[in-house]
């Protein structure tokens, strides 16, 4: 396909460009006009709420950069330098630092919402597994990060998480070394994590862009987990959903903001504020909460390698969640059994990241196990089996007409309540 | 904004200014939220407060050999403090002022009582190389101060700038006599 593109913008150097270049017209199509399924619930707002706190990261942290010093001597100096000395310092490292959390808190909605309304079902399978491979890397870089103010939290935690690659049978000893750069955690490791901790984000930008093509191959998918039918389902992006993601971007912002300046350190560690000492563990060391839940898994198996296996397991197995899930169909809101075993999954993780921030005793290794082996029955038993047992309720016949019979039919989908565009 | 006006059923024409109105409201609302997000960060680019926060070096005279100069640091900068010669201050002194491309007199440039002591910054104006002329034997310029390697500027014993194309004075830091023979430079 070699030669012009044809473009239709009337402005003459807009039109110059993109004659040349169609990136006008790409996005035109792709965020303009493009043909998105009218009854999004504000669940489909957490896509656009990643990208900009992805943005926000960057930024953030790309000025932090400017004052940070990855050394064994200078880092934990630096950070608190620029808390106290460089201009909106503070205001930098605590909108970094609790934007790692509000990361997770969207994407974690963003997958509890693809679970809810069955977004990983054909054909949007590989969207899915590109969204796990972002969630992987999301994490390196998270903990990545974590490690650079060399606190007590970060050099420990850096310890713990490099350790357990030496799990791996023959070779993992000399895994963790090449990972160390030296035999223990110390300024080769500092310097490779702030090199890596700077690149990953521009990754994450590259895979989320392949999220996005992958995600406008197929389409969104809807509330009601049926296919768009015709131009009677569809609204155009813009201004429909620019403007119902603004609302959420602001609601977004506004959580943000109350972290970022009344509780800048809730959900952080105290024991971080005190430097990297490599003689003394403190005596409780915890991640971050996101990792909690896996955290948990890991100390729920008797065995180091067990621990570790299940614990890549349990986001491994997100990657075939497609093909584990029998049930040819996708919202939640038609499989009754489902959607209450779900919500049973959700309070599961939950208590997971609970256990996972208690000290490994008592009634919480109970709980732990218990919560670990329900997780991946969930996963290997209850969903192969549900999607043969279960019967769904009667699927509405299109987006624009959601009730199938007025008699019957289980309750209204609320998300299909939207009344008809009324024609200008 | 288009200006025809297309009329919709029910008669009434498009109120255009109403919409033009809001969309230039919500504009420069968005442009006045992204300023005021994009400042504390070009804000945190400025010095710092540790940075800022005024440094001063005091410095014993006693060993400055008369005729030389001797670099102290001062903020990370080079400050020449140079012993002048008799010969040097009558020089400096009879310069009149119409000679000179950055007007100064000597008596603005040094402490009154210590004229045999002139404190610079030892940076050149023009683009910020450490000028030549601290010792005897440095070349000095035509006029016996300090001479620039960089790009030819040349300045006298009073650190004015005789030959461009430097455009200033080295300039006088802040100092004060603590003694004779003790200056706190900042
Ligand atoms: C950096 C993190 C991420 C960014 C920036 C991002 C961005 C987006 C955007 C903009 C959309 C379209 C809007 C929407 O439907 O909400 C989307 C859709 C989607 N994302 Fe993500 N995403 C991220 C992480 C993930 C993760 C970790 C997963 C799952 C493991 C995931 C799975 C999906 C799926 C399945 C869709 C299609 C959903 C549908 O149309 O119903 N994403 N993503
Ligand atoms: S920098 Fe001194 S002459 Fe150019």
């Amino acid at each position: 396909m070699v030669g012009l593109h044809k473009s239709e913008f009337k402005n003459p150097v807009i039109n110059w460009v993109d004659t040349r270049l169609p990136l006008f017209t790409m996005m035109t199509k792709e965020y303009g006009v493009f043909p998105t399924p009218k009854n999004f619930n504000y669940f489909w707002n957490f896509g656009a709420l990643a990208m900009i706190n992805l943005m926000i990261m960057i930024v953030t942290g790309i000025f932090l950069a400017m004052n940070y010093n990855a050394s064994t001597a200078g880092a934990f100096d630096s950070v608190e330098r620029i808390v106290r000395d460089v201009n909106y310092g503070w205001l930098l490292r605590y909108v970094h630092a609790n934007g790692a959390s509000m990361f997770f808190i969207v994407v974690y909605i963003h997958m509890f919402r693809g679970l809810y309304y069955g977004s990983y079902k054909k054909p949007r399978e590989l969207l899915w597994m590109i969204g796990v491979v972002i969630l992987l890397l999301m994490m390196a870089t998270a903990f990545m990060g974590y490690v650079l103010p060399w606190g007590q939290m970060s050099y420990w935690g850096a310890t713990v998480i490099t350790n357990l690659f030496s799990a791996i049978p023959v070779v993992g000893d000399y895994i963790v070394t090449l990972l160390w750069g030296g035999f223990s955690v110390d300024n080769p490791t500092l310097n490779r994590f702030f090199s890596l901790h700077y690149l990953m984000p521009f990754v994450i930008t590259g895979v989320v862009f392949l999220h996005v093509v992958a995600l406008h191959i197929t389409g969104s998918n809807n509330p009601l987990g049926i296919e768009p039918k015709s131009s009677q389902d569809t609204l155009p992006f813009h201004p429909y959903y620019t403007i119902k993601d603004s609302v959420g971007m602001c609601v977004y912002l506004m959580v943000f903001a109350a972290l970022v300046f009344f509780a800048p350190d809730y959900l952080g560690h105290a024991d971080n504020y005190t430097p990297a000492n490599p003689l003394v563990t403190p005596a409780h060391i915890v991640p971050e909460w996101y990792f909690l839940p896996f955290y948990a898994i890991l100390r729920s198996v008797p065995s180091k390698l067990g621990g570790v296996i299940m614990m890549f397991g349990s986001i491994a197995i997100l990657f075939v969640l497609p093909w584990l899930d029998t049930s040819p169909v996708r919202s939640a809101k038609f499989r009754p059994i489902y959607r209450q075993l779900l919500y049973v999954f959700v309070v599961v993780c939950i208590t997971l990241g609970v256990a996972g921030g208690k000290p490994p005793e008592g009634i919480w290794v109970v709980i732990g196990r218990v919560c670990t082996a329900y997780y991946f029955l969930h996963f290997l038993v209850i969903l192969p089996l549900l999607g043969k047992l279960e019967k769904p309720l009667p699927l509405p016949e299109s987006i624009a007409n959601p009730v199938l019979t007025p008699i019957g039919g289980g309750p209204l989908p609320g998300g299909a309540m939207a009344k008809p565009m009324e024609k200008m | 904004m288009s200006a025809t006006a297309h009329v919709q059923g029910d008669g009434h024409a498009p109120d255009h200014s109403k919409r033009d109105f809001l969309k230039l409201v919500a504009a420069s609302g968005a442009a006045i939220g992204v300023g005021s997000l994009a400042w504390p960060l070009i804000d945190s680019m400025n010095p710092s407060g540790d940075v800022l926060a005024l440094s001063s070096v005091e410095f014993d005279l006693a060993p400055v050999p008369l005729g030389q100069a001797v670099t102290v640091v001062w903020r990370g900068k080079p400050v020449f403090v140079r012993h002048r010669t008799p010969d040097e201050i009558k020089t400096a002194e009879a310069v009149k002022l119409s000679e000179l491309g950055d007007p100064q007199l000597d008596s603005d440039r040094v402490k009154a009582g210590h004229e045999q002591w002139l404190v610079v910054v030892g940076i050149c104006t023009h683009l910020g190389c450490v000028p030549l002329g601290n010792k005897s034997t440095d070349p000095r310029g035509d006029f016996g101060g300090w001479f620039c390697p960089c790009h030819g500027s040349q300045y006298d014993v009073s650190g004015r700038m005789r030959h461009g194309p430097a455009p200033a004075n080295l300039a006088v830091p802040p100092y004060a006599f603590m003694s004779d023979t003790r200056i706190k430079i900042g």
